[in-house]
């Protein structure tokens, strides 16, 4: 990597931060206007919701497994291994289930639209688009964000039931506790509070995936190995953004909620 | 031969700029990449019809030129009128409109590699929610008049690269545009497919007369061009008799980013400029 002066170091990372806060602006805001390109969206609801549908399901039913098998372990200590479930449920639904889930669509998706988007860009079909008349924004952009947004929210939802579902089986198969104890107690553990934090980590994440995705696939440069550079960088900032952004939005809702 | 391309409907808007003004006038454009300048002042016009061969060697810039053409890029300083209007001075939104009477060829074809041929042909069609029967009808038409409507259902990556250069000619001419930008549409092909290229340029020239901007670094090519003109009968493209030249194609040769020559086949060839001699011979 060529070094540069810090006063040009500075420039460039402010110039892509006021990029990348433009282009999250105008993504946001195009579906308010036309043309809407409502096929597109719904192409990108299938492609990143049902098509994220097993990686999503196995992480979480296994997350939901071993958190079980490793809380079981230190409850034991205490006498309290009925309270897995409790426990079980709340790191399920306000950590383990959004983080993961924003984790592994961000490996799949973040990764697929920065290549998709970096192919189009260094083989000037992004310029074609744009001769043609079309705002790629607007085409490309705004669909995968609100696509990823929404869908990841239900996905969430999906990976916190089979958690709690892969938790049930472990507790009931292995640890020998009743399943009604078990889901009573995960019942019990989750107040309105725990269920709000971690449904709107979700909106965060998805928010993250599509528009880092897109950010990197659009400023790609230099041919294949510039697609295959802007798609790890798409990876790598947008799952060191779900963590940040996570620590943020718990602290947020403590101070909200009071837990 | 398609009808409605013959009998180009066209609609100029004389309202932004009369019949006898340019359709593109460069005033004094210099952009620079990464602090390098890529082009420095540089001022030409366009007048309606014309067909402006753009020459030079490669690096110097005619690829930027063109671009800045249809606002893909904007350059550092001067200005740049299209039909008219100041694409300068233009926010994006408006530009996107100020496109739909602009057609761009691009030098690797830029087709979407997702969509079949078909679907790259009626792109435009399909942005501007033309009725489907209408938009299979254009594009067929399209497509046979580069002769090439056996490829309807194919995908990019089936076609040869001579084959992916004519659809994206049909792409960009299936909205009859009153200006065409051609980016190198020779560029890596050989000599009897450049000749196929160079053919179907020319009968676009004569059978609509829309203004165009063509890039080539093939002096043959451009020489092909201000040498021939398109039979409508034989449907094939023949030398204008007696050694005639095509009045309105005129020549623009770049070098350095800088403008060496401006004006007609025959300047070009008697110019006396020992760079611009060596260059043609």
């Amino acid at each position: 990597m060529p070094l540069v002066s810090p006063e040009i170091f500075a420039k460039q990372k402010i110039a892509a931060l006021q990029d990348y806060s433009l282009l999250s602006w105008r993504a946001v805001t195009n579906i308010f206007s036309r043309p809407r390109y409502w096929p597109d969206i719904f192409t990108q609801m299938d492609y990143i919701g049902f098509g994220s549908l097993p990686i999503v399901v196995l992480t979480g039913f296994f997350t939901g497994c071993v958190l079980a098998l490793q809380s079981a372990t230190s409850l034991q200590q205490f006498g309290a291994v009925s309270m897995t479930g409790n426990l079980v449920a709340l790191s399920m639904v306000k950590e383990l289930g959004p983080v993961l889930t924003g984790l592994m669509l961000s490996g799949r998706n973040a990764s697929g639209m920065a290549s998709e988007l970096g192919s189009m860009k260094v083989t000037e079909q992004i310029d074609a688009m744009r001769a043609l008349g079309t705002d790629p924004i607007r085409k490309l952009v705004t669909p995968r964000l609100y696509a990823t947004v929404f869908m990841l929210f239900f996905l969430t939802i999906i990976a916190d039931v089979v958690g709690i579902a892969g938790g049930a089986i472990v507790s009931v198969g292995l640890l020998g506790l009743s399943p009604s104890s078990y889901l009573h107690n995960s019942y019990r553990a989750l107040v309105y509070g725990d269920v709000v934090q971690g449904l709107a980590k979700p909106i965060f994440s998805g928010f993250i995936i599509a528009t880092v995705g897109c950010y990197f696939g659009l400023k790609t440069k230099g041919g294949t190995q510039g697609v295959g550079r802007s798609t790890t960088q798409a990876v790598v900032v947008s799952s060191v953004f779900i963590i940040i952004v996570d620590f943020i939005v718990s602290r947020a809702m403590i101070g909200i909620f009071g837990r | 031969m398609p009808a409605d391309l013959l009998n180009s409907n066209r609609s100029p808007n004389w309202n932004d700029a009369g019949p006898s003004e340019p359709v593109v006038v460069y005033e004094d454009v210099s952009i620079a990449f990464d602090l390098k300048p890529v082009l420095e002042n540089i001022s030409f016009t366009v007048q309606r019809g014309e067909t402006r061969i753009i020459l030079g060697p490669a690096g110097t810039g005619k690829s930027v030129l063109m671009k800045l053409a249809n606002g893909l890029l904007c350059p550092d300083s001067g200005t740049i009128r299209v039909f008219g209007e100041e694409i300068t001075a233009m926010r994006e939104k408006d530009i996107y409109k100020l496109r739909s009477r602009i057609g761009m060829v691009f030098q690797e074809s830029a087709l979407f590699d997702s969509l079949s041929v078909e679907d790259n042909v009626a792109y435009r069609l399909h942005e501007d929610h033309v009725p489907e029967d209408e938009i299979h009808k254009r594009v067929v038409e399209a497509l046979k008049f580069v002769e090439l409507e056996q490829a309807i259902n194919k995908f990019p990556s089936e076609l040869s690269g001579g084959m992916r250069r004519r659809v994206s000619i049909a792409r960009a001419i299936i909205s009859h545009p009153d200006l065409i930008l051609y980016d190198s549409p020779t560029g890596g092909l050989d000599p009897i497919t450049s000749t196929t290229i160079i053919e179907l340029v020319v009968k676009q020239r004569d059978v609509s007369h829309a203004t165009a901007l063509l890039i080539t670094h093939r002096l043959q090519d451009a020489f092909a061009l201000a040498r021939n003109r398109f039979n409508k009968e034989t449907g094939r493209m023949e030398l204008i008799p007696d050694g005639g030249i095509e009045d309105s194609t005129r020549f623009l040769v770049l070098n350095e980013g800088k403008i060496v020559f401006d004006g007609n086949t025959e300047e070009l060839v008697r110019t006396t400029d020992p760079w611009l001699q060596e260059y043609i011979s």
